[in-house]
């Protein structure tokens, strides 16, 4: 009996590919001109290795035991150590478990739309031709098994009908009462979505726009801020993603230089606009495409790069006004961008000298305020510019100072718009308008730089803050004026900006390689509190009313140490307070500190003395 | 013949209902009181619903057989009557 195989056959040795599938049987050893083996094949590898390359042979031998070391027990060490008497030990007899972190692989997800024809139809039946459909059902329905399938499900179905007319069994009992619970719940947050900078080389997300109606949209602008740091093989592109779906950005804003800021125009929601590294304004229209329907003339625009560009609120909706550490605000209108249409040289002596004038980082400018706005500098000032003022002189109403570095965030409380949110160095402070001296509140000296913060649209209290070690803190004055309320990391590297969306719920971060970071908050943070308003209020009222009174208080003292040290003038002596000359101070400081020195040295001595005597 | 018709008369007259479809085992809708682009899109999803449904419920104990599947969106709710063969959909508008 013959019985036929197919098999591929890896032949041993001398060649490597398999031999011709074929049909072959057991008991016809040659078909088609080969010699086949038989049945039993055994599949042999074989590989050569010259002996000398083995090494040396290795010579085991057996030796006995050797006792190395001994020690003994010392009972002399016993004398210091205390027994304890009686010994808490806890025991815990349950089942050993182990618990695992599984994390899958991120996927790829892409929608893709599916076209529906009709089917299911019998060959000889044409779905498009009435009669033949017609004809076809008539057949069906004369069929015996259809007449008692239909009188058995209609009275099936007509017990439910009825059932749905009697009552409405889903009904919702007591829906109307919506317990307004005091949530006892902490406070938390948690990350819905992350869009990684698709560019092999990663660039920082320094700024992040919301899509102005329903937010559904992120615009974020990447860029490379450390100086010089740009190589020519990173990408300019900035983008916007649809926050659905964060494996691919929706759009791809492409200008001439890397964009440092971004902003939707709160009118239009297609007009974005953007200021870039090179100082330049672009402004683009989301239904034209991804390059920039006009750009700024570079004779124009900043000479640094653009750090923040606002939308303002005109008739046209078209104007915008830019800061950049050149030291200039300059207005513009998108329909002309040749030309700025104003310009302001932020110049602390008001004489619209460029070669003195602060770098702005950040600007601030309100709606419900449409002639003022604030400028915040690299020097770490605040300055509050008017911009109805006819002169240049006169559009710098006043400056804040008091941080110590430069301010990043800027942002006037949309609740109180007196009392504006400034972020820089390692803290962030809460200026009043009229206490020019400082602030009225600050939390305290942080580990890490913050880089931006911003307050909670819904909440008059709640403002949030980014920090360069990666965490993200939720402040809540109202609750607790220490520390922040929620503290959380979001990644390793620093984050960069923050913005919260309109409704106060969802925020997005950006951080230095790119990742913008999606957060909901909990309802807690984000729904209005009772009374949280008076008390926010009450509280602004009080600090502020603190500072005025401190404020009175220091102009007194100074005005009594002037007239004192006038005094004491006439009586010719060196030290005047306020009056010493940086070098006399130098070499008293100097002075002063070779006395504690020598001092100190002096102690030592004396200490060391002490000591050799004792021995 | 006329008793098949009589019930499906009775059934599209309730109170609230909005239509009745018959599917047959392919998913061809043999019967039905609305339009046909509608009773296509029913015909086909519910009745590839149905099989799920089915499945699952026999998957969890072979004994048992799916009798009735109802389907409750927020604007009115879809009743199917599975049968070896055919398919009885309604859409109601339940009273509010």
């Amino acid at each position: 009996m013959t019985t036929w195989l197919a098999t591929q056959v890896w032949a041993s040795m001398k060649c490597n590919s398999p031999v011709q599938s074929s049909l072959w049987s057991t008991d016809s050893p040659s078909v088609g001109g080969h010699t086949l083996p038989t049945l039993t094949m055994e599949i042999v590898h074989v590989y050569t290795k010259k002996r000398n390359e083995f090494g040396r042979q290795c010579n085991f031998s057996d030796r006995p035991a050797e006792l190395h070391v001994d020690i003994l027990p010392d009972p002399s060490l016993a004398s210091n150590f205390i027994e304890r008497d009686p010994c808490d030990i806890p025991i815990q007899c349950t089942q050993e478990m182990s618990e695992h972190e599984v994390n899958t692989e991120r996927f790829e997800s892409d929608t893709r739309g599916i076209n529906h024809v009709e089917g299911g139809w019998p060959k000889d039946v044409n779905p498009q031709e009435m009669e033949q459909t017609i004809r076809f059902r008539k057949k069906v329905e004369k069929d015996e098994h259809y007449f008692s399938t239909i009188m058995q499900l209609g009275s099936n179905m007509e017990h439910c009908i009825k059932q749905n007319n009697a009552i409405n069994i889903y009904q919702e009992y007591f829906e109307e009462e919506e317990v307004v619970e005091e949530s006892e719940e902490q406070p938390s947050a948690k990350t819905i979505n992350v869009f990684r900078d698709p560019n092999e080389i990663k660039r920082t997300a320094t700024c992040l726009s919301w899509h102005p109606d329903g937010s559904c949209k992120l615009a974020v602008a990447y860029s490379s801020l450390g100086f010089q740091n740009i190589s020519p093989d990173m990408s300019y592109d900035s983008y916007i993603w649809d926050i659905e779906n964060p494996n691919k950005p929706e759009m791809t804003l492409k200008p001439v230089s890397l964009l440092v800021c971004l902003e939707y125009n709160p009118k239009d929601s297609h007009i974005l606009v953007g200021g870039s590294y090179n100082g330049q304004i672009a402004y683009w229209d989301t239904r034209k495409g991804s390059q920039p329907v006009e750009m700024s003339t570079i004779e124009h625009s900043h000479r640094d790069p653009v750090y923040k560009v606002i939308w303002l609120q005109s008739k046209t909706g078209t104007d915008t006004f830019s800061a950049s550490t050149d030291g200039q605000v300059l207005w513009w209108d998108i329909r002309k961008m040749s030309e700025p249409t104003e310009r302001l040289v932020l110049d602390p002596n008001k004489k619209g000298n460029l070669d003195n004038a602060l770098g702005a980082i950040s600007l601030e400018f309100e709606t419900t305020m449409p002639t003022k706005f604030m400028v915040g500098t690299e020097q770490g000032l605040v300055v509050s510019c008017n911009r109805k003022a006819k002169t240049p002189a006169e559009k710098i109403v006043c400056t804040y100072s008091g941080h110590h570095g430069p301010i990043y965030a800027l942002q006037r409380n949309p609740f109180f718009p007196k009392n504006f949110l400034t972020v820089a160095d390692w803290t962030a402070r809460i200026w009043s308008e009229d206490i020019k001296e400082s602030s009225i509140m600050w939390t305290k000296y942080h580990m890490a730089y913050l880089s931006d913060g911003c307050w909670s649209p819904v909440r008059p209290s709640v403002f949030f803050t980014v920090k360069m070690d990666g965490t993200l803190d939720v402040w809540d004055f109202l609750f607790k004026q220490n520390d922040p309320t929620l503290s959380l990391k979001v990644c390793d590297e620093a984050l960069y900006s923050l913005r919260v969306q309109d409704n106060g719920r969802f925020l997005a971060c950006g951080s230095q390689l790119g990742t913008a970071t999606l957060l909901e908050i909990s309802p807690g943070l984000c729904t209005l509190q009772r009374n949280e308003k008076a008390l926010a209020t009450a509280m602004f009222e009080r600090e502020t009313k603190r500072e005025k009174i401190l404020e009175a208080r220091h102009r007194e003292m100074r005005l009594k140490e002037r007239s004192r040290s006038e005094q004491s003038k006439d009586e010719d002596t060196k030290e005047g307070d306020g009056e010493e000359s940086v070098e006399e101070l130098a070499t008293r400081t100097e002075a002063e500190f070779y006395e504690i020195v020598e001092a100190e040295l002096k102690k030592r001595a004396k200490e060391q003395e002490k000591k050799v005597r004792r021995d | 013949m006329a008793e098949v018709e009589e019930t499906l008369k009775r059934i599209q007259t309730h109170k609230g209902v909005i239509g009745t479809i018959v599917v047959n085992a392919e998913g061809i809708p043999i019967r039905t009181t609305l339009d046909n682009s509608t009773t296509v899109q029913y015909a086909g999803l519910l009745h590839q619903l149905t099989m799920k449904a089915r499945s699952t419920v026999r998957d969890l104990d072979p004994q048992n057989d799916l009798t009735f599947l109802r389907i409750r969106p927020k604007k009115h709710e879809i009743m199917v009557a599975p049968d070896k063969e055919y398919l009885l959909i309604v859409i109601q508008n339940p009273s509010e």
